[in-house]
């Protein structure tokens, strides 16, 4: 699992004004755009800067007010990226400014074409061995198929999510081998999966203050919560050194 | 001239003999006082020893003539192990294809005979455990038949992978046989005979010849141990898969790997049990089960139920999670318990090293590295039941010249014919194909199938009628003519009926033993039976237990009325009849009955002993031996009553009728109980043939 977690680009994507009042959302909070814009810089300030990756970002469509959070929009393993089918209409149309992206940077370019499959890649977790991918609102058997076959080198392992968006709402990769998850869910993923089976490294279920090895970098979300985007939504993450 | 003996098995078979551990591998030839001087074999063997010859190109045949007795699955094995002078022997196996048409495991504690019955002869080296770290494997030469192994998982699409992991292990594959990249030796079409994906395209190939221009200066050893780097990481390596459906009916796939159980639905793994977390695995009839330990949360343990096509589609399963789980996480093997009486259900344990144990024994491998030579893979047969692909050592066991290697291997191999002498077997079967008189040949599903309800045999029962239609309907009916032409020498065809799972053997009867020549098509030893024993002609089907059951019944029905002329004539012959060689013009026929008396629920644990008389009555023809045994199972108490009647008299004795006859004594004698299996034995002496 070496160089697992090490990227060199990142593909990130402006603030559209449509956002405040047309982003997809579970609750009713007012979103005040401007607090938003100020997030979005200070991450991608981050990933530049602090993080040294070459950003690209793409310029924001107001038809799409969903389109800061790009990771729903492919999945990037390796050389390859599978350009999803996000499962919500309104943002179907966010794939193309992405694909072309990607494209640009020179992976292979997967399209999810069959129209029974919706992905978001906000359900998508790679662990470094294999694949997680959630069956939620968003996302459905057949576009987790699509994924097996575009990766297949990877067990893909699916997931139910019930009580949020996405499978990375409430989990994510904490480093080499570590999945950190939301103590309310914790319960329900181990006892789907015996999480520890992933690799021989022990994978503990943990809280982020248990996190005593690794730079945490705060960064504020609080306002693009409202409209529940999470942090790895607003980026896809990219390694383009060459290990072989 | 030879002198045939007695087969002296019948004690055995009557009593049963549940499988047991075979004793170390001490048995190094075959009974070959059958065959011919034991000098001669020796000498062969050893003189015809071919110089180790790895060639990829097919599978490794063996031609195992039928005359092979008590020969054990571990001595095939062992000799093609020291072909490949391979000692690292614990990941490998011997498959074979069943009548199903199924992938077995040649059992290496248990005749090869009895697993293989009608099945063609025909076996595959594959690897059976895949080690997890090949790199911690000793020798090169087990990671080099590890890769081809591979090699050929991933070209029939059975280890799945991308372009990039296809283009990579393509790379280290030609640079393992072909050593580095020569720009004026390797032009492009240079790897168009590899195979290094299902669907190999130009642009795979392109990536693949570019890879491997950059592993300049790697040893093939080197890039073995590189290929085995990257497969290994691969989702499906060394999972074997087998269709199931899960609980619901819903179709899915079981994986057994060396971590646990795997569960997929779709090519997407929606489950998975690690070893540390099942407590205990089972099956019964065609449900597969697994016993899980209680998350953190819970309380109880829970079970899993699937369900597979078929009883032996569970036995399977079930099997192969005992060796995985043995193999793997084990330090030794369990000892067996000894059980003096028929149990019920499979005491089936993996009986070879663990993965510990044969870690620790490779440790000790202290052999400088034995040289072989890896050639092009280029002849891979495509038509390769999944087996490493190795070109190879054709070992023929004949009955008269023993071991033979034919080194050259082509692949008319299954087309070729020779001329074998083969001795006749003889068979108390009185063979007649018209209407109702078939033969019924016994299996020992008797034991395997005694979990089956009532209602399930009835059900057997019913449809038996319809099996029978379609059996008549599908016979082309042999007749002797038909013989005759078959023997004077062309290739013998096979005559293989499948109506609903029923297989048919053609064999002979009563007649002088002759050695036959003739044709003698290599790797179908239903060929062999059916061509080599027989003059008249007849059928015996191969059934299942109800189907058995059935027959018995009708049998007992038969005796009871007295009226034995009646059509249902048929004979019980124990697998082993045909190892009974011999004629003479007097004969001794013997029939042992058994009946059983099921008070217990036989729920597979071993019963105490209670009580086991032995009574013997004679006649003027005929010996009889009665065994009472009873046990006592789970607080019940079970009675088995074995009778073993002799019956001495000429030739022309009726059999049918001293078999009626004897199962009426039976139930004479014990109304209460029910006749459970009928074995048949002709025991002959002694004589001189007619050469």
């Amino acid at each position: 699992m070496s160089g697992f977690g090490c990227f060199t680009h990142a593909v990130v994507r402006a603030v559209p004004q449509s956002l405040a009042r047309d982003a997809l959302r579970s609750g009713g909070l007012e979103v005040d755009l401007l607090k938003v814009q100020e997030e979005y810089e200070e991450y991608v300030s981050v990933l530049k800067h602090r993080l040294g990756l070459e950003v690209l970002e793409l310029p924001a469509d107001e038809a799409l007010p969903d389109c800061v959070f790009v990771e729903d929009a492919a999945v990037v393993c390796g050389d390859t990226a599978l350009v999803s089918r996000p499962g919500a209409q309104s943002r179907r149309r966010e794939t193309e400014a992405v694909k072309a992206a990607l494209t640009e940077l020179g992976l292979n370019i997967v399209e999810m074409t069959d129209e029974s499959a919706t992905l978001d890649g906000g359900d998508v977790l790679f662990t470094g061995r294999e694949f997680f991918v959630g069956l939620s609102k968003r996302t459905n058997q057949r576009g987790a198929e699509i994924l097996a076959d575009a990766f297949k080198d990877y067990a893909v392992s699916t997931v139910p999510v019930q009580d949020a968006l996405h499978l990375k709402s409430f989990c994510s990769m904490a480093g080499p081998g570590l999945i950190a998850i939301g103590s309310s869910e914790a319960a329900n993923f181990s006892a789907k999966f015996d999480v520890r089976l992933i690799c021989d490294v022990c994978i503990y279920i943990c809280v982020f203050e248990k996190l005593k090895d690794h730079m945490l970098i705060p960064v504020t979300n609080q306002e693009k919560a409202k409209v529940d985007g999470g942090l790895t939504c607003c980026s896809v993450l990219i390694n383009m050194k060459k290990n072989i | 001239m030879r002198r045939w003996h007695v087969c002296s098995e019948m004690s055995a078979t009557v009593s049963g003999s549940p499988g047991r551990i075979s004793r170390s591998f001490t048995q190094s030839i075959p009974d070959m006082t059958l065959y011919g001087d034991v000098g001669t074999m020796r000498a062969l063997r050893t003189a015809q020893r071919p110089r180790m010859d790895i060639r990829s190109a097919a599978a490794l045949y063996f031609c195992v003539s039928v005359l092979m007795k008590r020969a054990k699955g571990q001595y095939l094995f062992f000799q093609v192990c020291d072909h490949l002078n391979l000692l690292e022997k614990d990941y490998f196996g011997l498959s074979f294809k069943d009548n199903t048409e199924q992938s077995c495991w040649l059992d290496p504690t248990k005749d090869i005979k009895r697993q293989i019955r009608n099945s063609q002869w025909q076996f595959v080296f594959s690897v059976k455990f895949y080690p997890p770290d090949p790199s911690q494997l000793t020798e090169d030469i087990t990671r080099y038949l590890l890769c081809l192994q591979l090699r050929q998982d991933i070209a029939s699409g059975r280890l799945p992978c991308s372009f990039v992991t296809h283009a990579l292990l393509g790379s280290y594959t030609l640079q393992a046989e072909l050593g580095d990249h020569d720009p004026e030796e390797h032009r492009l079409d240079y790897i168009s005979d590899f195979q290094f994906a299902p669907n190999q395209t130009k642009e795979l190939e392109e990536k693949v010849v570019e890879l491997h221009k950059s592993h300049r200066g790697m040893t093939p050893a080197q890039a073995d141990t590189q290929f085995l780097e990257n497969a290994k990481k691969l989702s499906m390596y060394g999972v074997d898969l087998h269709h199931a459906k899960d609980s619901e009916g819903v179709d899915i796939m079981l994986g057994v790997c060396a971590n646990g159980l795997l569960i997929y639905k779709d090519r997407l793994r929606i489950n998975r049990f690690a070893w540390p977390k099942i407590l205990k695995i089972s099956y019964k009839r065609s449900n597969f089960y697994i016993k899980i330990r209680p998350g953190e949360a819970e309380q109880f343990e829970s079970t899993v139920g699937f369900k597979l096509p078929n009883h032996r589609a569970a036995k399977r399963v079930w099997k192969v999670c005992v060796e995985h789980h043995t193999f793997f996480r084990l330090v030794s093997t369990e000892q067996p318990t000894k059980t003096k009486f028929l149990t019920l259900g499979s005491k089936f344990r993996y009986s070879g090293r663990t993965q510990a144990q044969t870690r620790q024994a490779s440790s000790l491998i202290d052999r400088p590295t034995p040289y072989f030579q890896r050639t092009s893979s280029k002849r891979i047969s495509r038509s390769l039941d999944g087996g490493i692909a190795l070109h190879l050592l054709c070992l023929c066991v004949t009955g008269t010249l023993g071991l033979v290697s034919n080194g050259s291997m082509s692949s008319a191999l299954l087309n070729e014919t020779s001329l074998y002498e083969i001795p006749v077997h003889r068979l108390s079967l009185k063979l007649r194909v018209q209407g109702e008189n078939i033969y019924v040949r016994h299996s020992n599903l008797m034991l395997e199938d005694l979990d089956k309800t009532q209602e399930d045999v009835l059900k057997h029962q019913a449809s038996i009628s319809e099996l029978k239609r379609s059996f008549m309907e599908a016979t082309p009916e042999p007749r002797p003519s038909q013989w005759d032409k078959r023997l004077t020498g062309s290739p013998a065809t096979s005559l293989r009926l499948q109506a609903h799972g029923v297989r048919v053997l053609v064999l002979g009867i009563r007649t002088p033993p002759q050695t036959l020549r003739m044709p003698l098509s290599l790797c179908s030893a239903e060929k062999l039976v059916y061509s080599g024993c027989s003059f008249k002609c007849g059928c015996v089907l191969s059934l299942s237990c109800s189907l058995a059951r059935y027959f018995f019944k009708r049998a007992l029905k038969c005796s009871e009325t007295k009226s034995c002329q009646a059509a249902h004539n048929f004979d019980m012959a124990s697998p082993t009849l045909t190892k009974t060689v011999g004629i003479n013009a007097e004969s001794r026929s013997c029939v042992a009955v058994r009946v059983l008396r099921l008070d217990g629920n036989g729920d597979g644990e071993p019963g105490v002993l209670m009580t086991a008389q032995t009574i013997t009555s004679e006649s003027l023809c005929t010996t009889t031996t009665t065994h009472i045994t009873k046990t006592l199972k789970g607080g019940l108490s079970e009675t088995r009553i074995e009778k073993r009647i002799v019956i001495t008299g000429d030739s022309d004795i009726d059999h049918d009728q001293a078999l009626a006859q004897a199962i009426k004594e039976a139930k004479e004698q014990h109304p209460d109980m029910s006749v459970t299996r009928v074995v048949v034995h002709k025991e002959t002496e002694l004589a001189e043939d007619e050469d």
